[in-house]
């Protein structure tokens, strides 16, 4: 009896293990999806059921540090450093001026947006693309604690991601669209 | 236990072959350790089959007193401890001698000074020079001069690492925030196999460098033409191929001096086609073996940090024409 309980709970541990799960090449999560972010409410027929409301990569702990790898790689530090702004705008915060769900943050990424922000797309690829959006979101909470990561490769300036209270997404006016007085 | 022994020789990593004094000492220090370790085994089996074999003489539990049998037991057990003793001072003093020897090598003045960042899983190589626009970065693939003596800076920026060519020195680590160096000299011309030697991720077995040692004037010649930026495209296809690299992907991690290509990232191309393994010692570099290794990177290593790029064909091949120009 006792073997018996110590292999179910060996069991239900390993049902935790896909936040720890690697894919290291897949096909690229929005292959199907071009219509990502829709400029017009009006389409025909129904519309499409909601995406996973986390994005492709945002149960994954193991993606959500490869794209925090890829964050300082790809030099979005450059402007975004570690997330609390400088030349562009501070990720870690409850403001979002493009949108703080994960098709918002992809194509943010993917078309730039005025006043810096490089295009990145047709040069990163598609599946590094999502783990940087997931990383993106876990900067300010928007992911589960245990899949936040929890630890920095270099001197930790600030606390880690896993540490940070959630911020709810308020949504903000992009600068320069301020209504003209 | 054969078939283990056997197995060992399968690393491709000639292990007791030196290629300088550093290597040959350390690999007659380890010889020395085997044969007196072997006959140290064979002492001990021999007089263990010899006890097994005798018969308990006398009732079981008495032992009676025999002055004879007495000495001759307090001589041998006195010889024994004595050869022992004698054994471990000489191991102690070949080790002492070794490791000094070993440091002679640390103490010289370099001819070269080479710094290598162990990354996962490649090693990024730049060859120091006092004047900045002369210091060249490559990658995987060292050469150094015959008879030089050249210093290595070992630093990592990610996990440690371990800098091991067993031809020409011992191992020396790489640990993150850390400087650590190690000096090599090799007394002959050839190829020596190197491996990271401490566990440091996934594709830590394929984490491999060649150390290319060459006469001097060979290794200037060398050392010049790698400074040089990279060859422009030759052909039509050749420059097709130079803007899909810089308008595609490539140009987020890898650098081809001379192109607006510059990122740090990944390893230095600039002169790609004249090494001769590709993804640190995993593939030859043949175009088939780019080919597949640029578009399939995760089957060749998985877990690599290069990602599939999927290419057409014609960008492929165009992409294949630049890169095999790069010499």
């Amino acid at each position: 009896m006792r073997a018996l309980v110590a292999a179910a709970t060996c069991l239900v541990l390993l049902a935790a293990c896909e936040r720890e799960q690697r894919r290291f090449a897949e096909v690229a999560p929005s292959a199907g999806r071009p219509d990502m972010v829709r400029l017009s409410p009006l389409t025909p027929g129904g519309a499409a059921p909601a995406a996973s409301p986390r994005g492709p990569y945002g149960e994954n702990a193991w993606a959500v540090s490869e794209g925090k790898r890829l964050f300082q790689a790809y030099n979005c530090n450059g402007c975004h450093a570690n997330g609390g702004g400088g030349m562009g705008p501070p990720l870690m915060d409850a403001k979002w001026l493009y949108g703080s769900e994960p098709e918002n943050v992809y194509a943010t990424i993917v078309e730039g947006r005025p006043n810096g922000m490089p295009a990145f797309g047709g040069k990163i690829p598609d599946q590094q693309l999502w783990e940087l959006v997931a990383y993106v979101r876990s900067m300010s909470g928007l992911l589960r604690a245990d899949v936040r990561p929890s630890r920095d490769d270099h001197m930790q300036v600030m606390e880690s991601e896993q540490a940070r209270r959630p911020q709810p997404p308020t949504s903000a006016t992009p600068p320069g669209a301020e209504p003209r007085r | 236990m054969l078939v283990a022994f056997s197995l060992a020789g399968c690393s491709g990593l000639p292990v007791l072959d030196g290629g300088g004094a550093a290597g040959d000492r350390i690999a007659g220090h380890w010889r020395l350790h085997l044969w007196i370790a072997l006959v140290v085994l064979i002492g001990v089996v021999v007089f263990l089959l010899d006890a097994m074999r005798r018969r308990a003489t006398g009732a079981a539990g008495v032992l009676r007193p025999d002055a004879a049998s007495e000495r001759r037991l307090t001589v041998g057990v006195s010889v024994a401890v004595g050869l022992t003793a004698v054994a471990l001072l000489v191991l102690l003093v070949a080790s002492v001698a070794t490791g000094r020897s070993l440091g002679i090598l640390g103490a010289e003045t370099p001819a070269v000074t080479i710094e290598i960042t162990g990354r996962q899983w490649w090693w990024d190589v730049t060859y120091w020079d006092p004047v900045p626009a002369h210091q060249m970065r490559t990658a995987n693939e060292i050469h150094i001069p015959v008879g030089q003596t050249v210093l290595v800076k070992l630093a990592s920026p990610d996990v440690i690492h371990s800098f091991w060519v067993p031809a020409l020195n011992g191992k020396q680590d790489l640990i993150p925030s850390r400087k650590n160096t190690i000096a090599i000299k090799a007394d002959r011309a050839g190829t020596f196999a190197g491996q990271c030697a401490e566990y440091c991720g996934l594709q830590h077995a394929h984490m491999r460098l060649l150390i290319v040692a060459e006469p001097p004037e060979a290794f200037q010649a060398w050392l010049q033409a790698q400074r040089q930026p990279a060859t422009p495209p030759a052909s039509a296809l050749a420059q097709r191929g130079h803007d899909v690299f810089v308008g595609g992907s490539c140009v987020l991690c890898h650098a081809i001096v001379g192109t607006e290509a510059a990122a740090r990232t990944g390893p230095d191309l600039t002169h790609l086609a004249s090494r001769a393994m590709l993804a640190a010692g995993t593939l030859p570099n043949t175009p088939g073996h780019l080919a597949g290794w640029i578009v399939d990177p995760q089957s060749v290593k998985p877990g690599t940090r290069m990602p599939a790029n999927s290419l057409g064909a014609d960008d492929l091949q165009a992409l294949l024409a630049y890169l095999g120009g790069l010499r």
